[in-house]
């Protein structure tokens, strides 16, 4: 299928092996990525707070690229704040005509234009409700068995439910543990997979923030979880970039690798760690590391 | 609801988290099987367990219709009133079919189900000036309200002090001293009121206090708790938004400034630039910023995230030096979306508390095909805020007489 692909900035950035993962995963999954890299940063919810209409019409200018996209299904993006964000906006933009209207002639000056009716799915949801979890289950190449895999949601794409459009139908907020065990893994629960990794107010109050993400490190850590797996990379970078910080934080040893949801996807579908760039994350994924050349070797 | 009421009585477990700090002993689970119908509430089966089986379980409630918010609990570990919840309901989501009720959180236990509200919860709301200061001389004849400010209070006059979002705040778990979302929703019913005269002060001091509105860690958890749609973080982010972007106001959080960093990096690049998004946050808007002195203690302070993320490669100098940008047509065209916007006299915002939506958004999200974006037509629309600013709206659907104080 071919997606209007919208990689976010920070995969861009400071997360550079999603985006990378995502590339190496996308043709394994005949997942056309079409990369909307004319697209602006969708704010984050920090844009909104300075001026919401400002928010509302970049997003609606990178949804208007994404409906110009030849052929292209849904837009996909790899980023649970994008999620979102964007989300958000495109609530405002849909739900008012005269707003909708007055957002296209800001628009206008570059012949664009957001028609109602976008549907922009992470990467999460897709794998789920556009391939379906039978055909991953059957593309696995190498099951994720015995790998105890703890899902980090993050904030942005479990609420608000009504705006996600999570509902029984829909449970969106329980997705990362149906994928995990689709690819064979171990699903830990723990208390902060659905919580804040404190990442919003990392510099307005850095210790409440790394006490949250070294809370649910410590958490997935005590219910002994392998890795963590997480569909947002700003919810990486504070549990795993900062992690060294977050363990002084809880007073505590954490060692907790955080792995990117393609990644994850990634290695059941045969790739190694070292394709899917784990070895730039600042916690060494040497659990998921050992366990992959175990299983290799014993397939040799 | 004639036929639920025909449906008869049924067995309900419940399992009760009791606790009596008095005792010294840990607290436990008690369970106790009740006979209601299952339309019935949760509160009327703790009631009869209590008038059944055993008296000394502690609940506090009232009005039993949702008015009162005395009965806040958890229910299977969500937020809910206890009188607002039905059995069936209550049971559906339950682990095992049994139904857990636990006091709420980030509030000490007195007794069982009942926490203290006084300690926690009402205290923080005496602290936002929970009253009006009306601009003086407070005129003769009643003062007239536009509607669409009514309206638009009414969102956080609609609480009723329940605690739910209190309950369920994560920053507070972290950081007790917040001044929490009840309280900041309580806070915007005076700022976004026409009649009060200390718009500016009251939001100083909200941003200067560093447990104010730069402490909200944006987690919606609030905004799914409240059972009255509040919106409580809803109604923190428009605080920020005046503060910030109508009162122009400097705040030793960095609020003001990561907020500035933030939209400055993405006009000039289309995208964001962390590695300068940080330093510029603690000093400064602009390029100079990290040689700030906040921004340079900061840096120490990260050196052993830092260090261990250049060795990883994580982040490469040149990455770090060099923002990523959007092609330089692209970037024009966002900095023209830019100028034209923060040109205008007036930020537009559409409040959809205020608007409502259009009458044929609902209908296009049934007709729209599975899995479509949820944003389409989401019933409950009320998270968007405005400031009492104009409105792109047309006229607006909620109710209000236009002028009296409820």
């Amino acid at each position: 299928m071919k997606v209007a692909y919208w990689p976010g900035c920070v995969s861009r950035g400071f997360t550079p092996e999603l985006h990378g993962s995502m590339a190496k995963v996308a043709p394994l999954l005949d997942i056309e990525l079409v990369e909307l890299d004319r697209g602006s940063c969708c704010g984050a919810g920090v844009i909104a707070e300075h001026n919401q209409e400002l928010a509302d019409t970049l997003n609606a200018r990178t949804f208007a690229l994404a409906q110009q996209v030849d052929g292209a299904e849904l837009m996909m993006n790899i980023c649970s704040t994008c999620q979102g964000a964007q989300s958000e906006c495109q609530e405002r933009l849909d739900a008012n005509a005269e707003y909708r209207s007055q957002v296209n002639s800001t628009l206008a000056g570059e012949g664009l234009s957001y028609e109602r009716g976008l549907t922009n799915k992470n990467f999460l949801w897709l794998l789920v409700e556009e391939i379906g979890l039978e055909r991953l289950r059957a593309q696995v190449k190498q099951p994720l068995t015995n790998l105890k895999v703890g899902p980090f949601y993050g904030c942005y794409i479990v609420r608000p439910r009504n705006r996600l459009g999570i509902d029984e139908e829909h449970p969106r907020d329980h997705y990362l543990e149906m994928l995990i065990e689709a690819l064979g893994g171990t699903v830990i629960k723990y208390a902060g997979m659905r919580k804040c990794c404190g990442f919003p107010i990392i510099t307005m109050n850095k210790e409440a923030s790394l006490k949250q993400a070294g809370r649910h490190l410590g958490d997935a850590a005590d219910a002994d979880a392998d890795c963590l797996v997480t569909p947002c990379p700003l919810c990486h970078l504070n549990l795993d970039l900062q992690q060294p910080l977050a363990e002084r934080a809880v007073g505590r040893e954490l060692r907790m690798p955080v792995l990117h949801l393609p990644q994850l996807v990634g290695l059941a579908l045969g790739l190694a760690p070292s394709e899917l760039g784990m070895s730039r994350h600042v916690v060494r994924p040497s659990s998921v590391i050992d366990w992959s050349a175990a299983v290799v070797a014993a397939a040799a | 609801m004639a036929e639920t009421r025909e449906r008869p009585p049924e067995p309900f477990t419940l399992r009760l988290r009791r606790y009596d700090p008095s005792s010294g002993e840990a607290p436990y689970w008690d369970e106790h099987t009740v006979e209601l119908e299952p339309h019935r509430s949760v509160l009327e089966a703790i009631l009869q367990a209590r008038d059944r089986f055993d008296g000394s379980i502690g609940i506090r409630c009232s009005c039993r219709q949702a008015i009162c918010g005395s009965c806040g609990v958890r229910i299977n570990g969500e937020p809910a009133l206890a009188c607002h919840t039905h059995l069936d309901e209550a049971k559906g989501s339950a682990r095992g079919g049994v139904i857990e009720v636990e006091p709420m959180g980030n509030m000490p236990v007195l007794k069982d189900l009942i926490v203290d509200m006084d300690a926690v919860h009402w205290k923080k709301i005496r602290r936002v000036t929970p009253w009006l200061l009306p601009k003086q001389p407070v005129p003769e004849r009643e003062y007239l309200v536009p509607r669409e400010a009514m309206v638009d209070v009414t969102q956080t006059m609609a609480c009723i002090q329940c605690g739910a979002c209190v309950s369920d705040c994560l920053s507070m778990e972290v950081d007790p001293g917040f001044i929490g979302p009840a309280a900041l929703a309580k806070s915007y019913r005076f700022v976004g009121d026409p009649r009060d005269d200390e718009q500016y002060t009251r939001l100083n001091d909200l941003a200067q206090d560093p447990q104010g509105i730069f402490d909200c860690t944006h987690c919606f958890k609030c905004v799914e708790a409240c059972p009255k749609d509040v919106n409580p973080m809803g109604q923190i982010m428009r605080q920020r938004r005046i503060a910030t972007s109508d009162h122009h106001i400097k705040d030793p959080n960095n609020g003001k400034r990561h907020e500035a960093a933030f939209t400055s990096l993405v006009r000039d690049n289309g995208l964001l630039w962390e590695a300068e998004l940080l330093p510029r946050s603690y000093g400064g808007n602009s390029w100079w910023g990290k040689f700030a002195p906040a921004a340079g203690k900061e840096l120490l302070s990260s050196l052993p995230a830092i260090v261990k993320a250049l060795l990883r490669r994580k982040v490469t100098p040149g990455a770090a030096l060099k923002p990523h940008r959007i092609p330089p047509a692209d970037r024009k065209s966002v900095q023209s979306i830019y100028d034209t916007i923060e040109g205008r006299e007036k930020r537009v915002e559409l409040n959809l508390y205020i608007v409502g939506e259009d009458e044929d958004v609902a209908s296009a999200a049934k007709e729209a095909t599975d899995g479509a974006t949820a944003t389409v037509g989401a019933p409950s629309a009320a998270d968007t805020a405005t400031g009492p600013e104009e409105t792109a709206a047309p006229e607006p659907a909620g109710e209000s007489d236009g002028g009296g104080e409820q």
